[in-house]
C-alpha cells in the first residue's frame, strides 16, 4: 500500500511538469492550430529565466575586511551581494534565498513577451502551411532558442536550490496516520504539485469563467463563425499563445530546483510532451492534463524493482509503449474532441 | 537507355561524373594554402557525403512522394549499423554481407513499425515514428546490451570468431573491413603540382553504391508505384473513394525508405566498424528531414545536394575558430576586425548548430522548395521570358496538400 502511494507521489512532480508543457501545446493547437515543437525549448528558457534571477540577485562586490585575515595571511576579500547591502543582510538574504519563486514574477512577463514576439514575427506566417511545415520551422527555432542560451550560460547544468525553508524532506507517511518513515517525499516537489494544480486551475478558471475565455473557446470550437461577429480573434489567439508561453515558462522555472537547468532540458521533455498530447487527445485541454499525471505515474511505477526484474527496461519505453496501444486502439486520445486533426 | 528517358540519363551520368570525380571537385584549394580547409575531398569526409546522401534519397522516397513526415528514420540506421557490425564480428570482414544483411534487417524493422504506424497519418504518424524511434534508442541503451554493448557502442574485438575469416589479423590486430582483400582504408594519393587528392577505396565503394541507389530511386519515382505514392500526397480521402487501398503503397514506400536507411547504416559501419545508440537518437532523424527538406523536398537531386551542403558546412563550420577569423579579416582596421569577429563568432565553430537552425528556419520559411528551388527561380531571373513555363514537374514540385489536412 504505502509503495503504491510512494510511487505515486513520486510520479506527480514529473506528471506536473509534463501536464503543464502539454497544457500549453493543446491550447497553442487548439486555438492557433499550430504544432509548435518550439514549446520544449520555452520550458527550457522559464528555467533559464530562475537562473538569471538567481545570478542577479547574487551579483556581488568585494570589499577588503582589514579585521580579518585568510589562510595566507592576506586581508580576506569578502564577497558581498549587491541587495544584502542594499536592503541589509537580512531581508537581502531572503530575497537571494527565495530567488526561485521570486522569479516567477520575472518569468510571466518575460515569457508572455517572448510568446508574443515568437507568434506574430514567425508563427503567424504558418497558420495556412501544412503541419509539416510549421513541426519543421518550430523545430529550426528551438535549435536556435537552445544555442542562444547555450552561448550565455554555457553548456553545463546550473544549479538552482530550492529556498531554505523547502530543502530535505517530510514524513507523508506520519502526516496521514501511517508508520513514521514509510514515506519520505522532498518538500520541494509536493511545492511544485501544488503550484501545478494552481496554474492548471487558473488556466481552466480563465477560460470558463472570463468573457475573454469564453471568446477563445468559442474560437477554438468554430474560428470563422467568431470572425464573422465581428471579433478579432487573431489577437486574442496571440494572447493565449503568450499565456501558453508563459504556462511552460512557469513550468521550467518552478523545476529548476528539482533538475538543474541545461541547455536541452527542453528537447528532453518536448519528445515526452507531444506523447502526452496525443495520448490525452490533440486539442483537449482536461485530456492532456489528464494523460500527463497518467504517464508521470506509470512511469514512476515502472521504475520499481518489483516491475523492472518482471519486465527489463520498461522503465524506459513505458510511455511510448502506452502512447502506441492508446493510438491503435483510441485514435482520437483519452478525450480527443471528433473532428480535430483526423484523417 | 536503362529504361529511364533521356533527360534522366543525363541527370544520372551527371551525379555519376560528380560522385566518382568528387576527390578532384571537392579540392580546389592547392595544400598547404590559406584556403585549404575549405578543401572537402578528404575520405572521412567524403564518405559522410555519399552515405548520408543514399539516407536521404531514400528519406525522400517516403516525405517528397507520399508526404508522410517520419521523424524515426535514425533507428532503421542504427539498426542497419548493428546488424553490419555483428556480421563483422561473427562472419567476416568483408563488406558485402555485412551490407545485405544491414539492408534486410532494417527492412523487417521498418516493416513492423510501418505497418503499425501507417494506421494513422499526419501528425500521429510522426509521433508514432518518433515514439518507435526513442523507444529503440532507449531499449539500445538499457536491456539490448548484449546486443548493442550499450553506451559504449558495438567494437570489434580479437576474440570475435569471424567464421569465414580470421579473427586477428596478420600482424595480430583486429583485422579491417575489405571488399574480396581491397581494404576499405586505403588510400592512394596523388600529388599533381601544389594539389594532393585522395582517391579512397571505400569512398569508391560508397559512391558506386550512391549511384545505384539513385538509379533505383529514380526508377521508382518514373514508375506507376511513383505516381501512385504521389496520388496519396495530393489528396488520399480521394484515392480512397476511387476503391483503392493506399495502404499497401505507403507501407511499400516506407519499407524502401527502412532499406536504404539500413544500407546508409551498413555502409557507416563498413567504413568505421562500430555502432553506438546515438545514431538512432531523433535529433539523427530531425538531421535527415532537414537534409532532404534543405535540398528540395519530392525532387531526385535535392536531398543528395542537401545532405552535402550540410555535412560540408558542419564540418568546415565547426572547425573555423577566433585565430581562423582573426586572419580572415586582418586586413580592416583593429576595432572593426575585433567588432566583426564579435559578430560572427556566435554562428562558427562550436555555434554551428545555431547556424544550423537559422537556415532551417530561413528555408522553411522563405524557400520551400529547398535549395533546388532556389536554383530554378536563380535559373528563371537570368533566362528570357521568351521560354514558356514548362516546368518539369519534378524539379518545380506544386505546393502540394498534406495529407492530414
Amino acid at each position: 500500500m504505502d509503495a503504491i502511494l510512494l510511487q505515486t507521489l513520486n510520479g506527480l512532480d514529473k506528471g506536473s511538469a509534463y501536464a503543464l508543457i502539454a497544457l500549453g501545446l493543446t491550447l497553442i493547437f487548439g486555438t492557433l492550430g499550430v504544432v509548435n515543437f518550439a514549446h520544449g525549448a520555452l520550458f527550457m528558457l522559464g528555467a533559464f529565466c530562475a537562473v538569471t534571477v538567481s545570478k542577479l540577485l547574487t551579483l556581488s562586490f568585494e570589499t577588503v575586511d582589514p579585521t580579518r585575515v585568510d589562510f595566507l595571511g592576506n586581508p580576506l576579500k569578502v564577497k558581498t551581494a549587491y541587495v544584502e547591502s542594499w536592503f541589509g543582510p537580512e531581508f537581502g538574504g531572503a530575497l537571494i534565498d527565495w530567488a526561485v519563486p521570486l522569479s516567477i514574477l520575472f518569468a510571466i512577463p518575460v515569457m508572455i513577451g517572448i510568446g508574443y514576439v515568437v507568434e506574430r514575427g514567425l508563427i503567424k506566417h504558418f497558420y495556412k502551411r501544412p503541419h509539416a511545415d510549421q513541426i519543421l520551422v518550430t523545430f529550426g527555432l528551438a535549435i536556435v532558442l537552445q544555442e542562444v542560451v547555450k552561448y550565455f550560460f554555457g553548456a553545463n547544468p546550473i544549479p538552482t536550490p530550492a529556498p531554505d525553508a523547502f530543502k530535505g524532506s517530510f514524513d507523508f507517511g506520519a502526516l496521514i496516520g501511517m508508520e513514521a518513515n514509510a514515506i519520505i517525499y522532498p518538500y520541494w516537489r509536493m511545492v511544485y504539485f501544488f503550484f501545478a494544480a494552481v496554474i492548471i486551475g487558473a488556466v481552466f478558471a480563465f477560460l470558463q469563467f472570463t468573457t475573454f475565455g469564453m471568446v477563445v473557446r468559442a474560437g477554438m470550437a468554430d474560428r470563422e463563425t467568431v470572425g464573422l461577429l465581428g471579433i478579432n480573434i487573431d489577437k486574442k489567439f496571440t494572447i493565449m499563445f503568450g499565456i501558453a508561453a508563459a504556462v511552460a515558462g512557469l513550468a521550467g522555472a518552478m523545476y529548476a530546483p528539482i533538475n538543474s537547468p541545461n541547455y536541452h532540458m527542453g528537447m528532453d521533455f518536448l519528445v515526452l510532451s507531444f506523447v502526452v498530447v496525443v495520448v490525452g487527445g490533440m486539442g483537449s485541454l482536461p485530456g492532456a492534463v489528464l494523460a500527463g499525471f497518467m504517464l508521470g505515474i506509470l512511469e514512476s511505477f515502472a521504475s520499481m524493482n518489483a516491475i523492472k526484474s518482471l519486465l527489463p527496461g520498461i522503465d524506459q519505453i513505458i510511455i511510448y509503449v502506452v502512447a502506441i496501444i492508446i493510438l491503435l486502439t483510441r485514435p482520437r486520445g483519452l478525450m480527443g474532441r471528433k473532428g480535430v486533426m483526423e484523417d | 537507355m536503362l529504361g529511364l528517358e533521356k533527360k534522366d540519363v543525363t541527370l544520372l551520368a551527371v551525379v555519376a561524373l560528380l560522385a566518382f570525380a568528387a576527390p578532384f571537385i571537392l579540392n580546389p584549394f592547392p595544400e598547404g594554402s590559406e584556403m585549404a580547409q575549405f578543401n572537402a575531398g578528404y575520405p572521412d569526409l567524403m564518405q559522410r557525403f555519399v552515405i548520408f546522401g543514399i539516407f536521404a534519397i531514400g528519406y525522400n522516397i517516403l516525405f517528397g512522394l507520399t508526404g508522410y513526415l517520419s521523424f524515426g528514420h535514425a533507428a532503421f540506421l542504427g539498426v542497419g549499423s548493428y546488424s553490419a557490425v555483428w556480421m563483422f564480428k561473427l562472419l567476416s570482414m568483408n563488406v558485402i554481407p555485412a551490407i545485405i544483411l544491414s539492408i534486410i534487417v532494417a527492412g523487417l524493422f521498418s516493416l513492423v513499425i510501418g505497418f503499425v504506424s501507417l494506421r494513422r497519418s499526419g501528425i500521429y504518424f510522426s509521433i508514432l515514428t518518433l515514439a518507435f524511434a526513442q523507444m529503440s534508442f532507449n531499449l539500445a541503451y538499457s536491456v539490448l546490451t548484449p546486443i548493442t554493448n550499450g553506451e559504449t557502442g558495438l567494437q570489434l574485438t580479437l576474440n570475435d570468431p569471424r567464421i569465414l575469416g580470421a579473427s586477428t589479423g596478420a600482424d595480430g590486430s583486429i583485422p579491417v573491413t575489405s571488399l574480396f582483400g581491397i581494404e576499405m582504408r586505403s588510400t592512394y594519393e596523388m600529388h599533381a603540382g601544389a594539389w594532393l587528392f585522395q582517391f579512397n577505396a571505400g569512398y569508391y565503394v560508397c559512391a558506386i553504391i550512391l549511384v545505384a541507389a539513385f538509379y533505383l530511386a529514380m526508377r521508382i519515382f518514373r514508375s506507376p508505384f511513383g505516381l501512385m505514392l504521389r496520388a496519396v500526397k495530393t489528396n488520399q480521402t480521394r484515392l480512397n473513394y476511387t476503391g483503392l487501398n493506399a495502404r499497401p503503397y505507403t507501407l511499400a514506400a516506407f519499407v524502401i525508405s527502412g532499406m536504404y536507411a539500413g544500407l546508409a547504416g551498413g555502409l557507416m559501419a563498413s567504413m568505421d566498424p562500430l555502432a553506438g545508440a546515438d545514431r538512432m537518437q531523433w535529433t539523427a532523424s530531425g538531421e535527415v528531414v532537414l537534409m532532404t527538406i534543405l535540398g528540395g523536398t519530392g525532387t531526385l537531386l535535392g536531398p543528395v545536394l542537401g545532405a552535402g551542403f550540410i555535412k560540408y558546412f558542419e564540418n568546415i563550420f565547426s572547425k573555423i575558430n577566433d585565430n581562423v577569423l582573426h586572419g580572415w579579416f586582418a586586413a580592416l582596421p583593429d576595432g572593426l576586425e575585433d567588432t566583426l569577429v564579435f559578430i560572427v563568432h556566435p554562428f562558427v565553430g562550436k555555434g554551428w548548430n545555431m547556424t544550423l537552425g537559422l537556415m532551417f528556419m530561413a528555408v522553411v520559411i522563405f524557400l520551400p522548395g529547398g535549395l533546388m528551388e532556389g536554383g530554378q527561380r536563380l535559373a528563371k531571373l537570368f533566362r528570357k521570358k521568351d521560354k514558356p513555363s514548362g516546368d518539369d514537374s519534378e524539379h518545380h514540385p506544386k505546393q502540394a496538400p498534406h495529407v492530414a489536412e
